[in-house]
């Protein structure tokens, strides 16, 4: 049973690719369509209220920096709102304000879709601020990050020097995706069990009398948009473990589509915006050949379970069931890691820092790549970003000019895509080694030996990758992890997505050069393999001495 | 320029309207009006028609004869969620494991230790595990029918009544609710 229902939720996912992928082409291309009688007017009144005058394309660098000003804007506002939410309304616990580099890591946290937190929404959030605060930039951080994408595929696909006009994309992102999906999961999550309601904390006598306190609020409303914009951050502390984000096995499926159909279907948006989709499904293919690898690795690691555990003398044949829920088991638990991780998602439903060393390897090793599947617009911008690299490799290697979608690729765009790929390990790196080097760093880990090793190195990978998810032992809400782990969600956000913006308003400007016997076809089969070789060539080459001093050296001596 | 820092101040404002206290307050409204049972934490009565506790949310029970739930390190207090986090190489899980074993020798000494599932022993995610497998629930039948004087064939049969099968019948898992499971318990033992 447990491959079969996994088998289900991975063919309703390939069948929503195409009808979805269709959609958001259609919503950015900017080519008239049916649904604009419907959300048209709606964006008008919005485009009115912002004082958005006129929608003329933008440069690259006119995009990136009023991407980054809306983005500064959100954080300022939301910056204040936590530090006051105490005098706020909608405070029914009476919740105090957040602490200074709390509320900076926070921030950071939710404007980079990253939502690594460093607090427990239970006992630090207003209901104020989990609506107006964490609701609001998991939308705005998804719908940023979504235009980005769309702008460098524009970039690359098309001629001029326009990518697009960010407001527009930025609005649009808004109204005809997120807003409606949200208020439609929302209420299917209700539906199953799924709390939203604005009392406070409940108070009732147990069965045996005793009193238990049991913290409520709106959590449907959060829960939707917290996967289909691949935010993560959870209402309370357990995050999707918790029973009211994640009540049964449909809505563990619900929240797993919710968070992996759309950045499975932007390959195919990019190869319609290319005029051939053969090249979405090369880099779909290539995706989805990753993934699969490493669910199997989870999936078969988790069943296998703890030999420590096994060594007992119980009966262990469920599988290593630390940290996981009964309602889940180990197919539903693995499928979801697998998904959070690879769509940089960071929600999870059972504990990472508690799965088998080779099972926690998986998460780990996804954030790393950046690039299966990934969070809303980044993945695809890694993926392409590789495929370009592959085409420069491959394309020196035989002897053929490296030219990606008929443009040739020029120095310029290399040293661009070095940054951009480079910055990534130097920023999880980096901060690893320096944490290990000071008491403040190293005092935090709660798993001595090499787990201990592996609970740092995660919590900088999924800072970097803005995944969110966390080997939570770690004991991180300090100043020192506030602040580090919050200027890595930064750099991780920022330096690449400008850097691959930058590429594409260099290609924009290129001339086309017609195909020849001489050009590297990047639409075929082999392009598949090339495009996975190159990912699992720079990933190991980065990342290798790391795994193993973390999670290989702990499986090695689990015995 | 300038008027796009003036556009990016008041499109923040206008979203911060519309995704942040909007969309919460209308999906809230609609909950309420349309599924007030599910919106308000599926609250369970007992059969004086007082809230006893949630249906999703586990409980702790002290009384042997009652079914235990899974490990939980913050003894299921609602108003918190989450877990030790022990990862797998970890001295404390093995003492603790260890410890909920022998616990369950002295408890159930009828039921072979090899039975015993390890879901029984291991601390669920969010610590508030609503749930136990079957297998969870039917090595307890031995204990809880000698502390109660219910027959085997009644515990079985009560079990078997409460366990949820898959959903749609395809996915997670099958499961007992333990505080469902417990009241019905309840009943039968005032009979």
């Amino acid at each position: 049973m447990g491959i079969v229902q996994i088998a289900v939720v991975l063919v309703v996912l390939v069948l929503l690719v195409k009808p979805l992928g269709t959609y958001v082409y259609n919503v950015f291309s900017n080519e008239p369509n049916r649904t604009d009688r419907i959300f048209g007017p709606v964006e008008r009144w919005i485009y009115r209220l912002i004082g958005l005058r006129n929608r003329e394309g933008m440069t690259w660098k006119k995009y990136a920096i009023t991407l980054l000003l809306t983005n500064a804007a959100l954080a300022f506002i939301s910056y204040l709102i936590l530090r006051i939410q105490s005098i706020l309304p909608l405070n029914p616990n009476g919740v105090g304000a957040m602490e200074e580099t709390l509320s900076f890591n926070t921030v950071i946290s939710f404007i980079t879709n990253t939502n690594l937190q460093h607090y427990s929404g239970e006992s630090s959030l207003s209901y104020f601020s989990q609506m107006a605060v964490i609701m609001m930039m998991m939308f705005t951080s998804a719908a940023t990050g979504f235009s980005a994408a769309i702008a460098f595929v524009r970039g690359i696909t098309s001629r001029g020097n326009s990518l697009g006009n960010f407001f527009e994309d930025f609005v649009k992102a808004h109204t005809r995706i997120f807003l409606p999906a949200a208020i439609v999961v929302t209420m299917i999550l209700v539906g199953l069990d799924v709390p939203q309601t604005l009392q406070s904390t409940l108070t009732v006598t147990t069965l045996e009398g005793a009193m238990q306190n049991i913290a409520i609020g709106p959590v449907a409303s959060l829960e939707s948009i917290k996967h289909l914009g691949t935010n993560g951050g959870g209402f309370f502390g357990a995050n999707s473990s918790h029973p009211f984000e994640n009540p049964n096995g449909l809505t563990n499926v619900i929240e797993i589509l919710s968070m992996w159909a759309l950045p499975a279907s932007l390959p195919y948006v990019y190869g319609r915006f290319a005029r051939n989709r053969k090249q979405g499904w090369v880099v779909y293919s290539a995706m989805m050949a990753l993934f699969l690898v490493f669910l199997a690795t989870v999936y078969t690691s988790e069943l296998h379970g703890n030999p420590v555990m096994n060594s007992l003398g119980i009966d262990a044949s469920q599988g290593s069931m630390e940290g996981k829920e009964v309602r889940f088991g180990i197919p539903q638990s693995a499928l979801f890691t697998a998904v959070t991780t690879a769509a940089t998602t960071g929600t999870v439903n059972n504990m990472h820092d508690t799965l088998t060393p080779l099972g926690g390897l998986v998460p780990l090793a996804q954030m790393m790549l950046n690039c299966v599947f990934g969070g809303k617009g980044a993945g695809l911008m890694n993926m392409l970003m590789y495929a370009i690299l592959g085409v420069f490799i491959a394309g020196l290697m035989v002897g053929r000019t490296p030219e990606f979608l008929g443009r040739k690729i020029e120095p310029r765009e290399m040293k661009l895509i070095a940054i951009a790929i480079l910055i990534h390990p130097l920023i999880i790196l980096g901060p690893t080694a320096i944490a290990f080097l000071t008491d403040l760093g190293s005092g935090a880990i709660s798993n001595a030996g090499f787990h201990g090793i592996s609970q740092v190195l995660y919590e900088y990978t999924s800072s970097a990758a803005n995944n969110g998810s966390g080997f939570e032992g770690l004991a991180d809400n300090t100043s020192f992890w506030n602040i580090t782990t919050g200027l890595v969600m930064l750099l991780g956000r920022y330096v690449s997505m400008i850097a691959m913006l930058a590429v594409a308003g260099s290609f924009v400007r290129k001339q086309w050069v017609p195909e020849t016997i001489g050009t590297l076809k990047t639409d075929n089969r082999w392009f598949v393999g090339i495009l996975v070789g190159t990912v699992l060539i720079i990933g190991a080459l980065t990342f290798l001495p790391a795994i193993a001093l973390g999670p290989i050296a702990e499986h090695l001596t689990l015995g | 320029m300038k008027n796009n820092v003036f556009v990016a101040i008041r499109a923040s404002i206008v979203f911060i309207v519309l995704c942040g206290i909007l969309y919460p307050l209308a999906c809230t409204g609609l909950a309420q009006l349309f599924m007030p049972s599910q919106a308000n934490g599926s609250l369970v009565h007992n059969a004086e028609g007082e809230v006893i506790g949630s249906a999703l949310i586990g409980q702790q029970y002290d009384n042997p004869a009652y079914f235990q739930g899974r490990v939980s390190s913050i003894d299921y207090n609602g108003a918190g969620s989450g877990s030790n986090n022990y990862g797998p190489s970890n001295p404390e899980l093995l003492q603790r494991t260890k410890d909920s074993i022998e616990a369950w020798k002295t408890a159930n000494p009828d039921v072979p230790v090899s039975e015993l599932p390890i879901a029984l022993v291991t601390n669920s995610g969010s610590g508030l595990d609503p749930h136990i497998t079957p297998a969870s629930a039917e090595v307890q039948i031995p204990r809880i029918s000698k502390l109660t004087g219910l027959s085997q064939q009644q515990l079985h049969e009560l079990v078997e009544e409460q366990t949820e099968g898959r959903d749609l019948g395809l996915f997670g898992e099958p499961r007992v609710n333990v505080l469902e499971l417990n009241l019905k318990l309840q009943a039968m033992m005032t009979q």
